[in-house]
């Protein structure tokens, strides 16, 4: 077996905690919808794109975002809430970016089915903006080494991986991941970093994804 | 009571971890949790698991309860009521009352909380003590379409509280506090939650002379009139055209609750003295609660109008098949078809209530997705640390806070 490699700079593991915080916005067809969408802060759109990745960590029930849920199941808009819910989100930076797709998503969709303005959701079911805080906090493992670092992702919480994975690439604007800059950056190893870049999270659950990254890494170990 | 080491076979211990860290953060403030009522009802509960809990946490957490008399608990009955979009006579004579024994409260309770938690809006108006701590209104109530008179005399004293916790997004309101939405919990250790063995869950059927003969359908609730017990009856009569069930209401009365007295008899009258209809008036036991639960085949909650319904939770953490109403915080611990079924009339109740028991395997796998549900997102744990957040809160304005 490989001598392991000691890294430059140890990999500290944060968790991120949130709550979520009401507005008291809500909207009942796609015209109040797309105008709030357009006026809400940032945080709001990160919430709606990003709950469920928390809220169902073993078994994903409902389409990634809350906007295309509402659109198919409450508006009935089955069209429009399929290209909501393949807005491929591993492909923007910033959530600036990622708004401004789903402002033209639904404002070409409007522009093609006037009709679909004339819908309204029901009492009770209409659509209600939250937004997302979140709280930043150390925990006290830190890993030196790739075999440390399997060891800790195996029995960190989800929040953990949550936050180095999806919270500090797309809410606080790094152009990676943590996992894979540390990888990089610190252990050296740009292959089995641009393994971990590549996955696309948005498409496992939380659990997968620990699974699916200890897996890469543990097959790096024995190679 | 089950200490936070418990929690870890259920929970994980890197979770326990995360509450310690928090915990940390709160060293050197004290919280102080105000409502109207020590035991009976959602709330009273939640405390009683939830203050040690803190305590062992080491964050320093006390609990006082408001005194009001007879009078006080019927006006703020009718206030509870009224918030839910009920239809109630209000007059100046109830909001006098009202503000009469707000004033003795004010007067005799020590506030000296660095973090000032009330609950409801029985102690609302201790607000006015405010003076340079912080303050929270915790809402349990279902406010989506409240009485409009009620809701403004409260705003008055809700731009006082520096923020305000919700339920359920419904419920929010456009307000000049930050608000923040919090689903309460279950405590799985707790009598009511914990497992049981079979012998307990007979001796309880034994006790109320109920057979396990034919399937069991239980509505555990206060007897209050939102939770729509008639309208259980009604539904259990559709059922009983083609299934032989036999139907449990079961429930305790809470302490600021004077109306449960006349919504009992109404139940009694409706129940027809059908011999498969036992309506059981307990006193405050949660193992007998536990038992009942678990001894059902399908449990409802057919509530009107539901802060949170947290019998719900408790069905769901026993693996139970739940038929429940689309109001309230039910649709969030509840996806349709996934994890039970929703409904939203007496007829819906009935439908969903013979697909289970036509259906075994059906109720069974939605009673185990609604369990992983429940683990995720509705127990103690996550309520605390949820709290823990929303007192740190208090002192950072910004989205993105780091610790």
């Amino acid at each position: 077996m490989p001598e392991l490699i000691k890294a430059i700079e140890p990999f500290r593991f944060y968790t991120r905690l949130h709550l979520s915080e009401l507005t008291g916005l809500r909207a009942s067809n796609l015209s109040q919808l797309l105008n709030i969408v357009k006026r809400v802060p940032g945080s709001c759109i990160y919430h709606h794109t990003h709950r469920f990745l928390q809220q169902h960590q073993y078994l994903s029930p409902e389409p990634p975002n809350d906007f295309a849920y509402w659109v198919s199941k409450v508006l009935g808009e089955d069209e429009l809430g399929e290209k909501l819910a393949s807005i491929d989100t591993i492909q923007f930076s910033t959530v600036r970016k990622l708004r401004d797709k789903i402002i033209a998503t639904i404002e070409n969709y409007l522009k093609n089915n006037m009709s679909a303005k004339l819908k309204f959701a029901g009492e009770g079911e209409e659509f209600h903006f939250i937004k997302s805080v979140s709280f930043v906090l150390p925990t006290n493992y830190i890993a030196y080494d790739l075999r440390e670092f399997a060891d800790i992702v195996k029995k960190i919480t989800i929040d953990a991986i949550y936050f180095h994975i999806f919270e500090s690439r797309l809410r606080l604007e790094k152009k990676t991941n943590d996992f894979s800059n540390w990888i990089e950056t610190s252990i050296g190893d740009k292959e089995l970093s641009d393994k971990i870049s590549r996955l696309d999270p948005y498409i496992h659950t939380l659990e997968d994804l620990r699974k699916t990254i200890i897996r890469i890494v543990e097959q790096k170990l024995r190679d | 009571m089950a200490n936070i080491e418990e929690y870890r076979s259920i929970i994980g211990q890197p979770i326990i971890d995360d509450l310690k860290l928090l915990a940390e953060k709160l060293k050197g403030k004290v919280i102080q949790y105000i409502n109207s009522t020590a035991v009976g009802g959602g709330v009273a509960e939640i405390l009683n698991c939830m203050v040690p809990l803190l305590r062992e946490l080491e964050v320093d957490t006390r609990w006082d309860v408001i005194k009001g008399g007879e009078q006080f608990f019927e006006v703020t009955k009718k206030f509870h009521n009224a918030l839910h979009g009920k239809p109630e006579e209000i007059a100046q004579r109830d909001f006098n009352i009202f503000m009469e024994t707000s004033q003795k409260n004010i007067e005799a309770l020590d506030i000296h909380g660095d973090i000032v938690f009330v609950h409801d809006p029985q102690p609302i108006a201790l607000v006015k003590k405010k003076a340079g701590n912080k303050w929270i209104w915790r809402c349990h109530i279902d406010v989506s379409n409240p009485n409009h008179r009620v809701w403004k005399f409260l705003e008055n004293f809700i731009a006082h509280y520096d923020s305000a916790v919700f339920s359920a997004p419904s419920f929010s309101q456009r307000l000049p506090i930050r608000q923040f939405l919090i689903s309460p919990s279950i405590d799985p250790l707790s009598d009511k939650n914990k497992e049981l063995p079979r012998e307990t869950i007979d001796s309880v059927l034994k006790k109320y002379n109920i057979k396990d003969d034919k399937p069991i359908i239980t509505q555990i609730s206060r007897f209050d009139s939102l939770k729509d017990p008639i309208g259980v009856i009604e539904a259990y009569k559709q059922v009983k055209k083609y299934f032989d069930c036999q139907l449990i209401l079961a429930g305790g009365s809470a302490a600021d609750d004077p109306e449960s007295a006349q919504v009992l008899e109404k139940v009694m009258a409706k129940s027809e003295h059908d011999k498969d209809i036992h309506i059981l008036l307990l006193p405050q036991d949660d193992i007998v609660v536990n038992a009942l639960q678990r001894a059902s085949d399908v449990i409802v909650q057919k509530s009107l109008k539901e802060g949170f319904g947290l019998t719900v939770a408790e069905a769901l953490w026993k693996s139970k098949p739940v038929v429940a109403s689309n109001v309230g915080g039910i649709p969030l611990q509840i996806k349709h078809k996934y994890s039970g079924l929703l409904c939203h009339s007496i007829d819906g109740a009935s439908f969903a209530i013979k697909q289970f028991l036509a259906n075994p395997e059906y109720a069974k796998k939605l009673g185990q997705n609604g369990k992983e549900h429940i683990r995720n997102n509705f127990l103690i744990a996550r309520h605390i640390r949820e709290y823990m957040l929303l007192f740190l809160s208090l002192y950072h304005k910004e989205d993105v806070v780091y610790l």
